[in-house]
């Protein structure tokens, strides 16, 4: 028995080294679509957009060896919670690597167009979302409460910058039609990164669930009866 | 008395109908005190599944509910085991009518060396004078309830001993039910049965369950998580966490639980 459950613990670390590592390459995704478009760097992009098969391949892998771990070793308690955390955390990761995609083919349609103002929320933005998914993969692997209740706590920011942005954006469309079509394309930028964050928030409640058993939706933006922030003087976000 | 275990959040207390609730209860064998302070409620037509490791006593728990434990010499019980509100350890109880009342199916179903009719017609025999139309009776409606009755209503003369496996669990079902018990003992129903065999004892015991209460011992914790309603963890004689099954084999409490269902020690 002990020899079993022996493999069956060596079997459940490298389940949550592969999805630390399928992270981390989803992130650098993230990382590259966001220089792609700063630095409108085409081949970058492309990049990007090829690197997400590897993203699905991994995602699979992973969720073929949880299958497995559940029709063979039939885990119990904290190593039931772990295996079905990990297979809803990996859909949310897969996910952020889609978004990347989306702002990577972004990145190409805007490559040969002056932007009208310098990217400044938007790589702000994308900072603090990459940094909330690798907090979250760190609560996962150390067991940590503490940065689940960080990168709730995170979500704040990143929503208050998607508001400020799209109060920015919209008064600048209605002075400047001729920039309509870019400022759209960088809002749904800014909205990606938005959704991103709250994957990583999917995530650290995931996590929370898989330590304490208790299933619920602790960022209060995740509630339906959320009110949006007041929108800042001006309309304008801080830059 | 000893309510010690009852307010804490390890043994939760079942809702709806209570069967059977033990208090304070220890058994002794001589100077080895094998259970200490158990007090659990039992709920009524429910399954109630008790795991543990070997040695943890979770067997001496479920004599104790028949007062099986009567029969070993140098056993001692202490505390209270109310079936009904009533204290089965009340020098008033009547024992025969008490096991009648809960019935043990054991772990090897040792049929008597007699045909399948007489094995069923024992107890109502041994309990009561029974006509023999009423007799078949008995005998047909255990056997159905027993799930056996298609499988053997025209061999019921040949010997139990012919049965299968999987068949002579059903026939010590049908021996227990054929005196209307309302509390069914199980030690480890399923042991040394294939798995075919294991979930006709399973749907069994959830279609008994309506008019029942069952309690099981076993050392299967798939079993125990898919066949009952609530769950107890046994170790070194004493009820370590009791509640809800899913509580127990999804996020169980206390970390002995924990390693226990998740196969790090026993």
């Amino acid at each position: 028995m002990r020899r079993t459950r022996q493999a069956f613990d060596e079997q459940m670390q490298e389940l949550q080294l592969r999805l630390v590592e399928m992270g981390t390459f989803v992130e650098s995704m993230l990382e590259n679509a966001i220089r792609a478009l700063a630095e409108q760097d085409v081949k970058l992009a492309r990049e990007v957009i090829a690197a997400d098969d590897t993203a699905d391949d991994m995602d699979l892998a992973i969720e073929k060896q949880c299958m497995r771990l559940l029709a063979l070793q039939q885990p119990m308690a904290r190593d039931l919670r772990t295996i079905g955390t990990i297979m809803k955390v990996i859909s949310d990761v897969e996910r952020i690597g889609d978004y990347s995609v989306d702002i990577a083919r972004t990145a190409i349609r805007l490559a040969d167009t002056e932007y009208f103002k310098p990217l400044v929320d938007i790589p702000r933005m994308a900072d603090i979302v990459r940094q909330m998914l690798r907090q979250a993969l760190q609560a996962l692997v150390n067991r940590n409460l503490d940065l689940v209740t960080h990168v709730i706590e995170c979500d704040d920011a990143v929503d208050r910058l998607w508001y400020g942005l799209l109060d920015e954006l919209e008064g600048i469309m209605q002075k400047r039609p001729e920039v309509v079509p870019q400022a759209i394309a960088l809002l749904l930028v800014a909205r990606y990164l938005e959704r991103i964050a709250d994957h990583t928030v999917n995530i650290a409640e995931r996590i929370a669930y898989m330590e304490t058993g208790r299933l619920e939706t602790l960022a209060p933006s995740h509630r339906a009866d959320y009110q949006r922030p007041e929108r800042a003087e001006g309309g304008r976000a801080s830059d | 008395m000893g309510m010690s275990g009852m307010d804490s959040d390890l043994i939760v207390r079942p809702e709806g109908e209570v069967k059977i609730e033990t208090s304070g209860l220890g058994l002794f064998y001589g100077e080895f005190q094998a259970l200490r302070d158990v007090s659990v409620t039992i709920a009524a037509r429910r399954i109630t599944a008790l795991i543990g490791p070997s040695g943890c006593s979770k067997t001496s728990f479920l004599r104790c509910l028949n007062r099986m434990n009567d029969l070993i010499s140098g056993a001692r019980v202490v505390g209270e085991v109310l079936l009904d509100g009533r204290d089965i350890y009340h020098e008033a109880t009547d024992v025969a009518v008490l096991r009648k009342r809960v019935g043990m199916v054991f772990q090897t179903p040792n049929p008597f060396p007699m045909s399948i009719y007489d094995n069923v017609a024992y107890g109502p025999r041994l309990h009561g004078r029974c006509s023999r139309s009423q007799l078949d009776e008995i005998v047909e409606k255990s056997l159905r309830a027993a799930a056996l009755w298609e499988e053997v209503k025209d061999t019921l003369r040949k010997s139990a001993l012919d049965l299968s496996g999987g068949q002579q669990q059903r026939l010590s079902i049908a021996r227990v039910l054929a005196v209307e018990p309302e509390v069914l003992l199980r030690d480890e129903p399923c042991s040394a049965l294939d798995p075919t065999a294991t979930f006709r004892i399973e749907e069994l015991m959830i279609e008994l369950m309506t008019r029942y209460t069952i309690v099981i011992v076993t050392h299967n914790m798939y079993q125990a998580s898919r066949v009952s309603h609530y769950a107890g963890f046994f170790l070194l004689g004493e009820l370590v966490e009791y509640g809800p099954t899913e509580q127990i084999f999804e996020n169980p409490k206390d970390q002995r639980t924990d390693d226990y269902v998740r196969g790090r020690f026993g």
